[in-house]
Protein backbone atom coordinates (compact mmCIF):
# COMPACT_ATOMS: atom_id res chain seq x y z
CA UNK A 1 0.00 0.00 0.00
CA UNK A 2 1.41 3.33 -1.16
CA UNK A 3 0.35 6.79 -0.24
CA UNK A 4 0.85 9.80 -1.81
CA UNK A 5 1.59 12.54 0.16
CA UNK A 6 4.07 15.54 0.05
CA UNK A 7 6.23 14.44 2.83
CA UNK A 8 6.95 10.82 2.54
CA UNK A 9 7.89 8.87 5.27
CA UNK A 10 10.02 6.92 3.17
CA UNK A 11 11.12 7.25 -0.91
CA UNK A 12 10.63 3.61 -2.77
CA UNK A 13 14.21 1.99 -2.54
CA UNK A 14 16.47 1.45 -5.36
CA UNK A 15 19.31 -1.02 -5.11
CA UNK A 16 22.47 0.98 -5.85
CA UNK A 17 24.53 0.44 -8.00
CA UNK A 18 28.43 1.14 -7.33
CA UNK A 19 29.54 4.76 -8.35
CA UNK A 20 32.73 4.61 -11.43
CA UNK A 21 35.60 4.80 -9.69
CA UNK A 22 37.27 7.87 -10.83
CA UNK A 23 35.48 7.28 -14.33
CA UNK A 24 38.63 4.88 -14.60
CA UNK A 25 38.71 3.81 -18.16
CA UNK A 26 40.41 0.45 -19.56
CA UNK A 27 43.41 2.24 -20.25
CA UNK A 28 43.75 4.02 -17.01
CA UNK A 29 44.84 -0.08 -15.50
CA UNK A 30 48.23 0.29 -17.32
CA UNK A 31 49.50 3.32 -15.16
CA UNK A 32 47.73 2.64 -11.75
CA UNK A 33 49.56 -1.77 -12.52
CA UNK A 34 52.64 -0.18 -13.48
CA UNK A 35 52.72 2.14 -9.81
CA UNK A 36 51.11 -1.07 -7.46
CA UNK A 37 53.88 -3.44 -9.00
CA UNK A 38 57.00 -1.08 -9.46
CA UNK A 39 56.45 0.59 -5.98
CA UNK A 40 57.10 -2.39 -3.67
CA UNK A 41 60.02 -3.81 -6.14
CA UNK A 42 61.96 -0.17 -6.00
CA UNK A 43 61.49 -0.10 -2.25
CA UNK A 44 63.04 -3.94 -2.43
CA UNK A 45 65.35 -3.13 -5.29
CA UNK A 46 68.09 -0.54 -4.04
CA UNK A 47 70.01 -3.63 -2.19
CA UNK A 48 69.60 -6.06 -4.75
CA UNK A 49 72.48 -5.69 -6.85
CA UNK A 50 72.75 -9.87 -8.06
CA UNK A 51 69.30 -11.01 -7.87
CA UNK A 52 66.90 -9.43 -10.28
CA UNK A 53 64.36 -6.99 -9.00
CA UNK A 54 60.57 -8.30 -7.99
CA UNK A 55 59.81 -6.07 -11.51
CA UNK A 56 61.60 -8.10 -13.37
CA UNK A 57 61.37 -11.47 -12.11
CA UNK A 58 57.26 -10.79 -12.30
CA UNK A 59 58.05 -9.45 -16.27
CA UNK A 60 59.64 -12.97 -16.65
CA UNK A 61 56.43 -15.03 -15.51
CA UNK A 62 53.92 -12.44 -17.09
CA UNK A 63 53.48 -14.96 -19.71
CA UNK A 64 53.00 -18.18 -18.32
CA UNK A 65 50.44 -15.95 -15.80
CA UNK A 66 48.85 -14.71 -18.30
CA UNK A 67 48.36 -18.10 -19.97
CA UNK A 68 47.23 -19.55 -16.75
CA UNK A 69 44.13 -16.99 -16.42
CA UNK A 70 43.16 -17.41 -20.34
CA UNK A 71 42.42 -20.62 -18.92
CA UNK A 72 40.56 -19.45 -15.95
CA UNK A 73 38.20 -18.04 -18.63
CA UNK A 74 37.39 -20.93 -20.62
CA UNK A 75 36.69 -22.75 -17.31
CA UNK A 76 33.90 -19.34 -16.78
CA UNK A 77 33.17 -19.76 -20.15
CA UNK A 78 32.42 -23.14 -20.38
CA UNK A 79 30.95 -23.49 -16.88
CA UNK A 80 28.40 -20.65 -17.72
CA UNK A 81 27.25 -22.53 -20.87
CA UNK A 82 26.48 -25.35 -19.19
CA UNK A 83 25.34 -23.96 -16.32
CA UNK A 84 22.76 -21.55 -18.04
CA UNK A 85 21.69 -24.51 -20.11
CA UNK A 86 20.84 -26.55 -17.32
CA UNK A 87 20.09 -23.61 -15.27
CA UNK A 88 17.05 -22.58 -18.02
CA UNK A 89 15.46 -25.77 -18.00
CA UNK A 90 15.58 -26.12 -14.35
CA UNK A 91 14.10 -22.43 -13.60
CA UNK A 92 11.15 -23.37 -16.32
CA UNK A 93 10.83 -26.44 -14.51
CA UNK A 94 10.23 -24.22 -11.83
CA UNK A 95 6.99 -22.38 -13.34
CA UNK A 96 5.44 -25.82 -14.88
CA UNK A 97 2.05 -26.08 -14.50
CA UNK A 98 2.55 -29.94 -12.91
CA UNK A 99 3.30 -29.66 -9.14
CA UNK A 100 6.08 -32.43 -8.22
CA UNK A 101 8.01 -30.91 -11.54
CA UNK A 102 7.69 -27.71 -9.52
CA UNK A 103 8.19 -28.88 -6.40
CA UNK A 104 11.02 -31.09 -7.12
CA UNK A 105 13.29 -27.69 -9.55
CA UNK A 106 12.51 -25.78 -6.62
CA UNK A 107 14.47 -27.97 -4.17
CA UNK A 108 17.21 -28.94 -6.70
CA UNK A 109 17.48 -25.03 -6.91
CA UNK A 110 17.52 -24.19 -2.96
CA UNK A 111 19.97 -26.99 -2.51
CA UNK A 112 22.38 -25.73 -4.76
CA UNK A 113 21.97 -22.06 -4.34
CA UNK A 114 22.10 -22.42 -0.23
CA UNK A 115 25.91 -24.72 -0.88
CA UNK A 116 28.70 -22.55 -0.99
CA UNK A 117 30.83 -22.90 -3.92
CA UNK A 118 33.98 -24.47 -2.92
CA UNK A 119 32.01 -27.04 -1.29
CA UNK A 120 30.24 -28.20 -4.41
CA UNK A 121 33.54 -27.55 -6.24
CA UNK A 122 34.87 -30.38 -4.13
CA UNK A 123 32.00 -32.00 -4.20
CA UNK A 124 32.45 -32.49 -8.52
CA UNK A 125 36.36 -33.13 -7.42
CA UNK A 126 35.84 -36.10 -5.85
CA UNK A 127 32.61 -37.71 -6.56
CA UNK A 128 33.15 -37.90 -10.09
CA UNK A 129 34.87 -41.13 -11.81
CA UNK A 130 37.92 -39.84 -13.53
CA UNK A 131 36.74 -41.74 -16.38
CA UNK A 132 33.55 -43.78 -17.45
CA UNK A 133 33.22 -46.42 -20.05
CA UNK A 134 30.35 -46.07 -21.87
CA UNK A 135 29.88 -49.70 -24.26
CA UNK A 136 33.93 -50.36 -23.88
CA UNK A 137 34.29 -46.82 -24.79
CA UNK A 138 36.49 -45.05 -22.13
CA UNK A 139 35.94 -41.10 -21.51
CA UNK A 140 38.27 -39.50 -19.47
CA UNK A 141 37.31 -36.62 -16.79
CA UNK A 142 40.39 -34.35 -16.62
CA UNK A 143 40.50 -32.34 -13.73
CA UNK A 144 38.94 -29.01 -15.31
CA UNK A 145 36.36 -30.72 -16.69
CA UNK A 146 35.53 -31.82 -13.48
CA UNK A 147 36.20 -28.78 -12.40
CA UNK A 148 33.60 -27.39 -14.91
CA UNK A 149 31.07 -29.15 -13.75
CA UNK A 150 31.41 -28.18 -10.34
CA UNK A 151 31.24 -25.18 -11.16
CA UNK A 152 28.49 -25.21 -13.54
CA UNK A 153 26.55 -26.65 -10.70
CA UNK A 154 25.40 -23.17 -8.47
CA UNK A 155 25.81 -21.19 -11.66
CA UNK A 156 22.76 -24.03 -12.97
CA UNK A 157 20.44 -23.18 -9.34
CA UNK A 158 21.22 -19.12 -9.65
CA UNK A 159 19.79 -18.93 -13.45
CA UNK A 160 16.96 -21.14 -11.90
CA UNK A 161 16.62 -17.96 -10.32
CA UNK A 162 17.02 -15.53 -12.46
CA UNK A 163 14.53 -17.38 -15.25
CA UNK A 164 11.52 -17.86 -12.79
CA UNK A 165 12.04 -13.90 -11.48
CA UNK A 166 12.14 -12.87 -15.07
CA UNK A 167 9.14 -14.87 -16.05
CA UNK A 168 7.23 -13.79 -12.85
CA UNK A 169 7.63 -10.14 -12.85
CA UNK A 170 6.12 -9.75 -16.40
CA UNK A 171 2.68 -8.97 -15.69
CA UNK A 172 -0.04 -11.70 -15.37
CA UNK A 173 -1.95 -9.64 -17.97
CA UNK A 174 0.72 -10.89 -20.95
CA UNK A 175 -0.31 -14.60 -20.08
CA UNK A 176 -4.15 -13.66 -19.97
CA UNK A 177 -3.46 -12.02 -23.35
CA UNK A 178 -1.98 -14.66 -25.05
CA UNK A 179 -4.62 -17.23 -23.67
CA UNK A 180 -7.46 -15.39 -25.33
CA UNK A 181 -5.63 -15.21 -28.19
CA UNK A 182 -5.92 -19.30 -28.40
CA UNK A 183 -2.21 -19.80 -27.43
CA UNK A 184 -1.01 -23.03 -26.44
CA UNK A 185 1.09 -22.55 -23.25
CA UNK A 186 4.25 -23.67 -24.93
CA UNK A 187 3.42 -20.95 -27.80
CA UNK A 188 2.61 -17.93 -25.31
CA UNK A 189 6.23 -19.38 -23.40
CA UNK A 190 8.24 -19.33 -26.43
CA UNK A 191 6.36 -16.40 -28.50
CA UNK A 192 5.72 -13.85 -25.71
CA UNK A 193 6.80 -14.98 -22.26
CA UNK A 194 10.61 -15.60 -22.99
CA UNK A 195 11.24 -12.87 -25.82
CA UNK A 196 10.56 -10.16 -23.27
CA UNK A 197 12.51 -12.03 -20.04
CA UNK A 198 15.88 -12.08 -22.10
CA UNK A 199 16.37 -8.52 -21.31
CA UNK A 200 15.53 -9.30 -18.35
CA UNK A 201 17.64 -11.38 -17.87
CA UNK A 202 20.55 -10.08 -19.29
CA UNK A 203 22.23 -7.96 -16.52
CA UNK A 204 21.53 -10.31 -13.53
CA UNK A 205 22.90 -12.78 -16.18
CA UNK A 206 26.06 -11.14 -16.73
CA UNK A 207 26.27 -10.05 -13.32
CA UNK A 208 26.35 -13.93 -12.45
CA UNK A 209 29.25 -14.34 -14.94
CA UNK A 210 31.62 -11.92 -12.99
CA UNK A 211 31.31 -14.10 -9.77
CA UNK A 212 31.71 -17.07 -11.49
CA UNK A 213 35.00 -15.43 -13.37
CA UNK A 214 36.17 -14.85 -9.91
CA UNK A 215 34.63 -18.09 -8.50
CA UNK A 216 37.30 -19.89 -11.03
CA UNK A 217 40.40 -19.27 -8.86
CA UNK A 218 38.65 -21.76 -6.38
CA UNK A 219 39.62 -24.52 -8.61
CA UNK A 220 43.44 -24.07 -7.55
CA UNK A 221 42.23 -25.23 -4.48
CA UNK A 222 41.45 -28.52 -5.68
CA UNK A 223 44.62 -29.00 -7.67
CA UNK A 224 43.58 -27.83 -11.48
CA UNK A 225 46.39 -25.34 -12.89
CA UNK A 226 44.96 -22.23 -13.17
CA UNK A 227 46.43 -18.58 -12.63
CA UNK A 228 46.71 -19.04 -8.73
CA UNK A 229 48.23 -22.85 -8.69
CA UNK A 230 50.69 -20.98 -11.56
CA UNK A 231 51.44 -18.03 -9.52
CA UNK A 232 52.30 -20.82 -6.32
CA UNK A 233 54.26 -22.14 -8.49
CA UNK A 234 56.21 -19.17 -9.72
CA UNK A 235 56.64 -18.15 -6.45
CA UNK A 236 58.04 -21.31 -4.93
CA UNK A 237 60.28 -21.60 -8.38
CA UNK A 238 61.86 -18.40 -7.23
CA UNK A 239 62.96 -19.52 -3.98
CA UNK A 240 59.96 -18.13 -1.67
CA UNK A 241 61.66 -14.36 -1.63
CA UNK A 242 59.28 -12.50 0.35
CA UNK A 243 59.53 -9.32 -1.41
CA UNK A 244 58.02 -11.26 -4.51
CA UNK A 245 54.75 -11.97 -2.68
CA UNK A 246 52.75 -8.77 -3.25
CA UNK A 247 53.79 -8.06 -6.87
CA UNK A 248 52.37 -11.53 -7.84
CA UNK A 249 49.48 -11.37 -5.86
CA UNK A 250 49.13 -7.95 -6.69
CA UNK A 251 49.36 -8.77 -10.24
CA UNK A 252 46.62 -11.81 -10.27
CA UNK A 253 44.54 -9.21 -8.14
CA UNK A 254 44.68 -6.57 -11.49
CA UNK A 255 44.03 -8.97 -13.73
CA UNK A 256 40.91 -10.01 -12.50
CA UNK A 257 39.95 -6.39 -11.84
CA UNK A 258 40.87 -5.39 -15.33
CA UNK A 259 38.21 -8.41 -16.64
CA UNK A 260 35.52 -7.93 -14.42
CA UNK A 261 35.22 -4.40 -13.98
CA UNK A 262 34.39 -3.04 -17.39
CA UNK A 263 31.97 -6.02 -17.28
CA UNK A 264 30.48 -4.60 -14.45
CA UNK A 265 30.33 -1.03 -15.77
CA UNK A 266 28.60 -2.65 -18.69
CA UNK A 267 25.94 -4.46 -16.57
CA UNK A 268 25.30 -1.16 -14.64
CA UNK A 269 24.52 0.21 -18.22
CA UNK A 270 22.19 -1.97 -19.34
CA UNK A 271 20.41 -2.06 -16.39
CA UNK A 272 19.84 1.55 -16.72
CA UNK A 273 19.06 0.91 -20.04
CA UNK A 274 16.59 -2.09 -19.92
CA UNK A 275 15.06 -0.58 -16.67
CA UNK A 276 11.13 -0.80 -16.44
CA UNK A 277 9.62 2.72 -15.86
CA UNK A 278 6.39 2.24 -13.34
CA UNK B 1 23.96 -40.63 24.47
CA UNK B 2 26.91 -43.28 24.20
CA UNK B 3 23.97 -45.72 23.00
CA UNK B 4 23.28 -43.24 20.13
CA UNK B 5 26.97 -43.12 18.72
CA UNK B 6 27.11 -46.41 18.78
CA UNK B 7 24.21 -46.91 16.88
CA UNK B 8 26.54 -45.23 14.13
CA UNK B 9 29.33 -47.93 13.98
CA UNK B 10 26.82 -50.64 14.10
CA UNK B 11 25.35 -48.88 11.19
CA UNK B 12 28.59 -48.31 9.94
CA UNK B 13 29.69 -52.22 10.21
CA UNK B 14 25.93 -53.19 8.62
CA UNK B 15 25.30 -51.10 5.57
CA UNK B 16 28.82 -49.41 5.25
CA UNK B 17 27.87 -45.87 6.20
CA UNK B 18 30.60 -44.78 7.90
CA UNK B 19 29.96 -41.61 9.89
CA UNK B 20 32.94 -41.46 12.43
CA UNK B 21 32.36 -37.94 13.43
CA UNK B 22 29.46 -39.83 15.30
CA UNK B 23 30.78 -42.86 16.88
CA UNK B 24 34.47 -41.79 17.09
CA UNK B 25 35.19 -39.46 20.08
CA UNK B 26 38.32 -37.92 18.45
CA UNK B 27 36.53 -37.29 15.38
CA UNK B 28 33.39 -35.77 16.79
CA UNK B 29 35.63 -33.11 18.47
CA UNK B 30 37.39 -32.14 15.09
CA UNK B 31 34.24 -31.84 13.92
CA UNK B 32 32.50 -29.70 16.70
CA UNK B 33 35.61 -27.86 17.02
CA UNK B 34 35.38 -26.70 12.96
CA UNK B 35 31.63 -26.25 12.85
CA UNK B 36 32.35 -23.99 16.02
CA UNK B 37 34.70 -22.28 14.14
CA UNK B 38 33.18 -22.10 10.99
CA UNK B 39 30.34 -20.56 13.61
CA UNK B 40 32.45 -17.91 14.99
CA UNK B 41 34.21 -16.94 12.34
CA UNK B 42 30.97 -15.85 10.29
CA UNK B 43 30.16 -13.87 13.14
CA UNK B 44 32.99 -11.86 13.49
CA UNK B 45 32.75 -11.14 9.76
CA UNK B 46 28.96 -10.65 10.10
CA UNK B 47 29.69 -8.14 12.82
CA UNK B 48 33.02 -6.13 11.02
CA UNK B 49 31.52 -5.95 7.78
CA UNK B 50 28.46 -4.69 9.09
CA UNK B 51 30.33 -2.56 10.97
CA UNK B 52 32.30 -1.42 7.95
CA UNK B 53 29.43 -0.84 5.52
CA UNK B 54 27.81 1.24 8.40
CA UNK B 55 30.92 3.74 8.53
CA UNK B 56 31.52 3.51 4.68
CA UNK B 57 28.25 4.70 3.79
CA UNK B 58 28.51 7.72 6.31
CA UNK B 59 31.98 8.35 4.68
CA UNK B 60 30.45 8.32 0.93
CA UNK B 61 27.95 10.56 1.70
CA UNK B 62 30.82 13.24 2.65
CA UNK B 63 31.29 16.12 0.85
CA UNK B 64 34.97 16.16 0.45
CA UNK B 65 35.24 14.57 -2.81
CA UNK B 66 38.48 12.35 -2.05
CA UNK B 67 36.90 10.56 0.88
CA UNK B 68 33.94 9.78 -1.39
CA UNK B 69 36.48 8.46 -4.38
CA UNK B 70 38.58 6.67 -1.60
CA UNK B 71 35.19 4.92 -0.27
CA UNK B 72 34.14 3.84 -4.22
CA UNK B 73 38.17 2.80 -4.73
CA UNK B 74 37.54 0.55 -2.25
CA UNK B 75 34.24 -0.98 -3.15
CA UNK B 76 34.93 -1.41 -6.93
CA UNK B 77 38.58 -3.05 -6.30
CA UNK B 78 36.71 -5.68 -3.86
CA UNK B 79 33.40 -5.99 -5.67
CA UNK B 80 35.62 -7.35 -8.71
CA UNK B 81 38.56 -9.17 -7.94
CA UNK B 82 38.24 -12.75 -6.41
CA UNK B 83 38.07 -13.29 -2.54
CA UNK B 84 40.58 -16.03 -2.44
CA UNK B 85 43.00 -13.97 -4.18
CA UNK B 86 42.58 -10.98 -2.11
CA UNK B 87 42.73 -13.73 1.01
CA UNK B 88 45.88 -14.85 -0.57
CA UNK B 89 46.96 -11.57 -0.90
CA UNK B 90 46.33 -10.66 2.28
CA UNK B 91 47.87 -13.84 4.58
CA UNK B 92 50.75 -14.00 2.36
CA UNK B 93 51.41 -10.38 1.17
CA UNK B 94 50.63 -8.29 3.81
CA UNK B 95 50.88 -10.97 6.39
CA UNK B 96 54.93 -11.30 5.76
CA UNK B 97 55.45 -7.63 6.08
CA UNK B 98 54.08 -7.49 9.02
CA UNK B 99 56.62 -7.70 12.51
CA UNK B 100 56.92 -11.11 13.66
CA UNK B 101 56.45 -11.10 18.10
CA UNK B 102 57.89 -14.08 20.02
CA UNK B 103 55.62 -16.39 20.95
CA UNK B 104 55.36 -18.60 24.52
CA UNK B 105 58.12 -21.11 23.67
CA UNK B 106 60.59 -18.26 22.68
CA UNK B 107 60.34 -18.67 19.10
CA UNK B 108 58.55 -16.33 16.61
CA UNK B 109 55.09 -16.61 14.76
CA UNK B 110 53.69 -14.25 13.12
CA UNK B 111 51.91 -10.99 14.94
CA UNK B 112 48.10 -12.05 12.73
CA UNK B 113 47.31 -15.86 12.77
CA UNK B 114 45.30 -17.03 9.64
CA UNK B 115 41.85 -17.14 11.64
CA UNK B 116 42.56 -13.46 11.57
CA UNK B 117 43.43 -12.93 8.40
CA UNK B 118 40.51 -14.66 7.24
CA UNK B 119 38.27 -12.48 9.42
CA UNK B 120 39.64 -9.42 7.89
CA UNK B 121 39.81 -10.18 4.54
CA UNK B 122 36.27 -11.63 4.23
CA UNK B 123 35.01 -8.63 6.68
CA UNK B 124 36.46 -6.44 4.00
CA UNK B 125 35.09 -8.34 0.94
CA UNK B 126 31.30 -8.36 2.58
CA UNK B 127 31.26 -4.95 3.39
CA UNK B 128 31.75 -3.54 0.03
CA UNK B 129 29.31 -4.81 -0.59
CA UNK B 130 27.16 -3.62 2.69
CA UNK B 131 28.26 0.04 2.22
CA UNK B 132 26.28 -0.22 -0.82
CA UNK B 133 23.21 -1.73 0.36
CA UNK B 134 23.45 0.76 3.28
CA UNK B 135 23.91 3.78 0.94
CA UNK B 136 20.52 2.33 -0.99
CA UNK B 137 18.73 2.60 2.72
CA UNK B 138 19.99 5.94 3.21
CA UNK B 139 18.80 7.62 -0.19
CA UNK B 140 15.57 6.21 0.65
CA UNK B 141 15.25 8.24 3.89
CA UNK B 142 14.05 11.42 2.44
CA UNK B 143 15.17 15.05 2.57
CA UNK B 144 12.43 16.35 4.68
CA UNK B 145 13.26 14.08 7.05
CA UNK B 146 16.47 15.18 7.34
CA UNK B 147 15.98 18.37 7.81
CA UNK B 148 13.56 18.39 9.95
CA UNK B 149 16.26 16.45 12.29
CA UNK B 150 18.50 19.85 11.24
CA UNK B 151 16.00 22.08 12.36
CA UNK B 152 15.76 20.57 16.31
CA UNK B 153 19.25 21.20 16.06
CA UNK B 154 20.73 17.60 15.74
CA UNK B 155 24.77 17.33 14.94
CA UNK B 156 25.11 15.56 11.32
CA UNK B 157 26.49 12.46 13.24
CA UNK B 158 23.40 12.65 15.29
CA UNK B 159 21.09 12.82 12.60
CA UNK B 160 22.92 9.50 10.94
CA UNK B 161 23.24 7.40 13.87
CA UNK B 162 18.97 8.16 15.47
CA UNK B 163 17.34 9.38 12.47
CA UNK B 164 18.60 8.12 9.35
CA UNK B 165 20.31 4.75 9.77
CA UNK B 166 17.44 3.05 11.73
CA UNK B 167 14.85 4.30 9.23
CA UNK B 168 17.42 2.73 6.17
CA UNK B 169 18.95 -0.21 8.22
CA UNK B 170 14.49 -1.69 8.16
CA UNK B 171 14.70 -0.84 4.51
CA UNK B 172 18.12 -2.70 3.88
CA UNK B 173 17.23 -5.74 5.91
CA UNK B 174 16.40 -8.14 2.77
CA UNK B 175 19.25 -6.76 0.44
CA UNK B 176 21.60 -7.09 3.84
CA UNK B 177 20.51 -10.98 4.34
CA UNK B 178 21.51 -12.03 0.80
CA UNK B 179 24.81 -10.36 1.33
CA UNK B 180 25.03 -12.12 4.83
CA UNK B 181 23.80 -15.60 3.94
CA UNK B 182 26.63 -14.91 1.06
CA UNK B 183 29.13 -14.48 3.66
CA UNK B 184 28.39 -17.37 5.58
CA UNK B 185 28.92 -19.53 2.12
CA UNK B 186 32.28 -17.71 1.66
CA UNK B 187 33.78 -18.56 4.65
CA UNK B 188 35.08 -21.81 3.04
CA UNK B 189 37.97 -20.00 1.48
CA UNK B 190 39.14 -20.06 4.91
CA UNK B 191 40.00 -23.66 3.98
CA UNK B 192 42.93 -22.52 1.71
CA UNK B 193 44.83 -20.81 4.13
CA UNK B 194 44.21 -23.82 7.05
CA UNK B 195 42.05 -22.12 9.33
CA UNK B 196 40.38 -25.15 11.01
CA UNK B 197 36.50 -24.55 10.08
CA UNK B 198 34.36 -26.98 9.05
CA UNK B 199 35.38 -27.69 5.26
CA UNK B 200 38.83 -28.35 6.82
CA UNK B 201 37.74 -30.42 9.44
CA UNK B 202 35.60 -32.57 7.16
CA UNK B 203 38.78 -32.85 4.54
CA UNK B 204 40.92 -34.12 7.87
CA UNK B 205 37.91 -36.69 8.37
CA UNK B 206 37.67 -38.07 4.57
CA UNK B 207 41.29 -37.59 4.44
CA UNK B 208 41.55 -40.38 7.70
CA UNK B 209 38.68 -42.96 6.83
CA UNK B 210 38.29 -42.47 2.89
CA UNK B 211 34.24 -41.81 2.78
CA UNK B 212 34.37 -38.82 0.96
CA UNK B 213 30.68 -39.32 0.17
CA UNK B 214 28.98 -39.67 3.23
CA UNK B 215 31.16 -36.69 4.94
CA UNK B 216 30.17 -34.21 1.11
CA UNK B 217 26.71 -35.05 1.90
CA UNK B 218 27.20 -33.92 5.87
CA UNK B 219 28.63 -30.93 4.76
CA UNK B 220 25.82 -30.07 2.02
CA UNK B 221 23.42 -30.34 4.77
CA UNK B 222 25.26 -28.79 7.45
CA UNK B 223 25.87 -25.72 5.31
CA UNK B 224 22.37 -25.95 4.48
CA UNK B 225 21.68 -25.84 7.84
CA UNK B 226 23.58 -23.20 8.90
CA UNK B 227 22.05 -20.82 6.26
CA UNK B 228 18.24 -21.83 7.11
CA UNK B 229 18.95 -20.57 10.90
CA UNK B 230 20.65 -17.16 9.65
CA UNK B 231 17.51 -16.60 7.08
CA UNK B 232 15.04 -17.79 9.37
CA UNK B 233 16.89 -15.82 12.50
CA UNK B 234 16.92 -12.27 10.32
CA UNK B 235 13.21 -13.25 9.03
CA UNK B 236 12.15 -12.85 12.74
CA UNK B 237 14.22 -9.79 13.09
CA UNK B 238 12.99 -8.25 10.25
CA UNK B 239 9.26 -8.92 11.50
CA UNK B 240 10.61 -7.92 15.00
CA UNK B 241 11.60 -4.37 13.52
CA UNK B 242 8.90 -3.63 11.20
CA UNK B 243 6.84 -0.43 12.15
CA UNK B 244 3.52 -0.53 11.62
CA UNK B 245 2.37 2.28 8.45
CA UNK B 246 6.77 2.48 7.44
CA UNK B 247 8.16 0.78 4.54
Amino acid sequence: MTYKTDLPVMLPVTPREAEPFLRLSLWHAIPIAAVCIVGPSLAFAADGIAILSPLAVLANWAPLLLKGFVFNLVISISAMGLGTAAGAMLGLGQISPNRAMRGSSWFVTQFFRNAPWLVLLFFAMFLLPFEISILGLKIPFPDWFKAILGLSLPVMANVSEIVRGAVNSLPSGQWEAAESLAYTRRQTLWLIILPQCVKRMLPPWMNLYAILTMATVLASIVGVSEVMTLTGRALSAEGGRPELLAPFYGFVLLLFFAYCYPIARFTVRLEKKFSVIT
Amino acid sequence: MEFFFDWFRVLYDETGINLPFLYDSYDRNRMVNGFLTTIWLSLVCLFFSVIIGVIGAWLQGSSFKWTRRIVNGYIQIFRNTPPLVQLYFFYFAIGTLLPKVENDWGGQSPLLGSFAWAAISLSFFAGAFNVEIFRSGIEAVPKSTVEAAEALGFSKLMIYRDITLPLAFRVVLPALNNNLVNLVKTTTLAYAIAVPEMLYEANQIWSDNVNVTEMMIFLLLAYFALVGVLVSGMNRWERAMKIPGYG
